[in-house]
């Protein structure tokens, strides 16, 4: 996919790139990884397989869903609907609206109660309060400098990043030095045929700079995952499911499990978009992230709360 | 919610532009003051944005801004390093100027939203 010159306006260019009950799969062929896009029915997989859910602003109480608590909750029924068990779970960020100690336990206990193991990055909303200590306090066990980390299962590698800390004045997101280098080591030992997998709250890629939609230095960070034949980054921050893939790399948002924004551009502003009551659900939901057992693709589905 | 925004501000707005538009700096002020006793030193933040985006206000005056979006916002001035708590739907912060001078400020949460507050003698 890309632009193409005859005049495909940026609007027309994200809405080819946002498919609900998708998948980005990566296969190789002749030692080639290509990625490609797939429906749900061909991405069914019993192999290794994870939950993303994201964007779930416990507290948030205004007209866009004043019930976060309860939709969170439908969330993690879906999750545990799920005909195989996934391996783990991960949140991408804004567990809390306003960093509040209530809003966090609220999230702990809910995800908790899947008794899945749960790895969470940082959103911005998850930092507001005493520099992100009562994030990291509840969330961060064993990770480095804001929240950042690394683990290995199922075969892949898996990075957690923080791009929510000292934002610059263009409102992008920003990794940073010390993480960016942290970064280069943690993946220089790894053989470039590992599946990586990278999660972080906003877009690694540009999505829309106007709105911050996107990582400052997210090109510095992809520049160390290039020579990997299967890189799939997973992000949350703006509540709708794109998807793109680009060279070796697969980029994909997930939906928020608490109220939706609008398509970039698309709105004067970003922020919680109120939909009429009865059709809320069909903008939250969850992903089911799977590894194609033969030749290390991954599979990524997105599901609405309500179909 | 209130709205705060001044009765007289639009019509400030208009002379404003007006003013600069001539290359009428000395105008331009005097317009500003003549006007600035319907100035309430309010600043709503509003669609992401900061509105009046540029207030202009004498030295010990106090300004409040006001959130009046869904989802929270926050001021953030470096040169005075002035760093308000998140504001959720209602909430104000305000803060008394007590030096003249040009302080950008923008939202800690959204650092695409600028303002300015210029602070004359």
């Amino acid at each position: 996919m890309s632009i193409d010159s005859s005049g495909t306006d940026r609007r027309h260019f994200l809405k080819c790139m946002t498919w609900a009950g998708t998948a980005a799969v990566w296969s190789v062929a002749g030692g080639i990884p290509r990625g490609r896009l797939i429906d749900s029915a061909e991405a069914a997989t019993d192999g290794f397989h994870f939950v993303q859910i994201s964007d779930s602003h416990l507290g948030f109480d205004k007209a866009a869903n004043p019930h976060t608590t309860d939709t969170l909750k439908e969330a993690l029924n879906g999750v545990m609907a799920l005909p195989q068990r996934p391996a783990f779970m991960i949140h991408t960020g804004d567990i809390s609206h306003l960093s509040k100690p209530v809003q966090f336990d609220t999230g702990a206990q809910l995800m908790g109660a899947t008794k899945l193991t749960v790895h969470t990055v940082p959103g911005e909303h998850d930092i507001l309060a005493e520099n992100g200590k009562s994030y990291l306090n509840r969330f961060g066990k064993g990770s480095k400098g804001d929240g950042w980390y690394s683990f290995d299962a199922g075969g892949v590698h898996f990075i957690g990043l923080v791009n929510v800390v000292n934002q610059g004045d263009n409102g992008l997101g920003n990794l940073g030095h010390e993480q960016l280098e942290w970064l280069e080591d943690d993946t220089e030992h790894l053989s470039a045929s590992t599946p990586i997998v990278v999660m972080a709250h906003i877009p690694l890629w540009i999505v829309y700079k106007d709105w911050g939609w996107g990582t400052a230095d997210g090109a510095q960070a992809l520049s160390y995952l290039k020579r990997f034949g299967s890189v799939t980054v997973l992000n949350g921050h703006i509540h709708q499911v794109l998807q793109k893939v680009e060279g070796h790399v697969a980029f994909h948002t997930a939906r928020s499990t608490a109220f939706p924004q609008p398509a970039p551009g698309a709105a004067k502003a970003p922020g919680p978009m109120a939909v009429p009551p009865g059709d809320l659900r069909h903008y939250l939901g969850i992903a089911k992230v799977s590894l194609v057992s033969s030749n290390a693709p991954l599979a990524i589905v997105d599901t609405p709360l309500a179909g | 919610m209130t709205n705060i925004a001044p009765p007289g501000h639009r019509a400030r707005r208009e002379v404003l532009r007006v003013a600069l538009g001539a290359g009428a700096g000395v105008i331009a002020t005097l317009a500003m003051r003549a006007s600035r006793a319907a100035d309430a030193n309010h600043i709503a933040i509003n669609s992401f944005a900061f509105t009046p985006k540029l207030l202009t206000v004498k030295v010990g005056t106090t300004v409040t801004w006001t959130n009046q979006d869904q989802t929270i916002h926050s001021i953030v001035c470096p040169e005075l390093k002035l760093r308000s708590t998140p504001l959720d739907t209602n909430d104000s912060f305000s803060y008394t100027f007590g030096k003249a001078g040009n302080y950008d400020y923008i939202c800690g949460v959204h650092p695409f939203m600028k303002g300015q507050v210029v602070v004359t003698a």
